[in-house]
């Protein structure tokens, strides 16, 4: 059975994900929806954006709420548009975290365990930045992936690719003075979900983000450059503008790559501006609790 | 004023389970702790089912209204209050933290003091980007009628940034993503200051 995004409710966690014997491809739906009937829907949205950009209307630089190719989305949008706030005082910081929360080696997914894991070794490397161009300096940054494979260890993750015992696909890691981090892990595969029929996620890294301000919170995921699947995905295209999009996919960086050892990707996230009145210490001395 | 463009969010999607949770994530303080609440709600979709995989980020003062900066939320050492934790839903949609009341923060110079109040992230598979909430404590109604945002808001729509007090002194709050009573949600940006 292969994972069902759209399982709902009734999910039972007792369920074994284990590999189990398998026939070579899911039973064909004859009512599923399909690919064609999903790009369709995919095509027509944004088209409509494209019209509206040339008749002036701004770009839109975040995934909409409210995109009905994400079959899951359809009940799990809020309906109002998202009434305006001045952040208050709390909003305009963040939790602190540093090296009592993080070890140094949770950036590296390919010790998690005694041996090394199957695929492509990778670095992805970049830094967090806020919208003034300002680094984010010692915060959390969280990672989670598929395996080479493309097969999750979560639980609910059905797909019939192998697990590697060898990896685990969680990393951490605390931004540095200028922002950046580092990960050295896996490149993950393309795996398949039940959106609808034939529906493949494109292959990406999840990433969770804390900004200075608690409104810079973010969770995205990073993506692969060419990868043939971004125009077929749900996910990657709620985000109707091409350069928004652009925005998800890491650079190779032939630079970064390490020779014998690992190819090099680079990818920079912006978040939104700080709402905090910024004293010069702060602005260049922050480096959570590296002292 | 915003020189670069930010990074779009993407669903935190189904698999977020084994990643983002962590030992004692829900607990800012120990269960039964001096001064501890529960607080506890149902995130519910626009069918009014509860969801089973939303995964939701509190962040706030401590009793008397300090912002915390402190390490160590991630690896809880049970006596410091860092003010933020995480909880993932249960399969009945159930969340619970063990928290403090927040205090009244120091208002903004030049604003208008704020209600007491908790600050809340919540990410869910189908959700495509996060969403901002409030949780608002249901006492003193003169502050929570002076508070700027409670206030710019109609009766209906106030109520869902309202938690009820349990008997035991906890919280209740139920999050509604969509539909009747639907939670308000929040958009920072264009800000005013």
């Amino acid at each position: 059975m292969l994972l069902d995004e759209n399982a709902g409710h009734h999910q039972d966690d007792e369920l074994v994900p284990a590999a189990e014997p398998h026939a070579g491809h899911a039973p064909l739906d004859a009512a599923a929806e399909t690919q064609a009937d999903l790009s369709a829907e995919i095509q027509a949205i944004g088209d409509a954006y494209r019209r509206a950009l040339k008749d002036g209307a701004a770009p839109e630089i975040q995934p909409r709420l409210d995109f009905a190719p994400y079959r899951s989305s359809i009940l799990r949008h809020p309906t109002k548009s998202l009434h305006h706030a001045d952040p208050e005082t709390i909003e305009l910081y963040s939790p602190a975290f540093g090296h009592q929360d993080v070890h140094a080696l949770e950036s590296d997914l390919t010790i998690q365990h005694n041996g090394e894991p199957q695929g492509e070794r990778i670095i992805v490397q970049g830094r967090v930045l806020d919208g003034d161009g300002r680094p984010v300096a010692g915060q959390l940054v969280e990672i989670w992936q598929a395996n080479a494979a493309g097969r999750y260890i979560h639980k609910r993750d059905q797909h019939p690719a192998p697990l590697d015992p060898n990896f685990t696909g969680v990393g951490r890691c605390i931004t540095g003075p200028d922002g950046s981090y580092r990960f050295t892990t896996i490149k993950p595969g393309a795996y398949p979900w039940k959106n609808h029929l034939n529906a493949w996620r494109p292959a990406h890294i999840h990433f969770s983000l804390f900004g200075t301000d608690f409104t810079q919170r973010i969770v995205t995921q990073m993506y692969f450059p060419g990868d043939q699947l971004f125009p077929l995905d749900p996910i990657y295209q709620s985000i109707v503008d091409q350069d928004a999009r652009d925005r998800l996919v890491a650079t190779y960086d032939h630079d970064l790559t390490s020779p014998e050892w690992a190819l090099g990707y680079n990818w920079d996230i912006v978040l939104s501006g700080s709402k905090r009145t910024w004293t010069e210490n702060e602005a260049f001395g922050d480096a959570g609790d590296e002292e | 004023m915003s020189k670069l463009t930010p990074t779009p969010g993407q669903t935190v999607g189904p698999f977020f389970g084994y990643a983002l949770p962590f030992d004692k994530d829900n607990e800012l303080l120990a269960p039964g702790s001096a001064g501890s609440i529960r607080l506890q709600g149902t995130v519910y979709d626009g069918a009014g089912e509860p969801i089973p995989d939303a995964i939701l980020e509190i962040w706030q003062p401590d009793s008397e209204g300090n912002v915390v900066q402190r390490t160590g939320s991630l690896v809880r050492d049970g006596y410091t209050f860092t003010g933020w934790g995480r909880a993932a839903v249960g399969n009945t949609g159930v969340f619970t933290f063990t928290t403090v009341n927040p205090g009244p923060t120091e208002p903004l110079p030049g604003k208008p003091a704020a209600a007491p109040f908790i600050s809340v992230a919540v990410f869910a598979r189908g959700l495509m980007n996060r969403l901002f909430t409030r949780i608002y404590l249901p006492e003193n109604e003169e502050a929570l009628a002076a508070d700027p945002l409670l206030s710019s808001l109609d009766p209906e729509r106030r109520s869902t940034l309202i938690a009820r007090r349990d008997a035991d002194g906890g919280l209740t709050w139920d999050l509604r993503l969509q539909g009747e009573n639907e939670t308000v949600f929040l958009d920072f940006e264009g800000a005013s200051q």
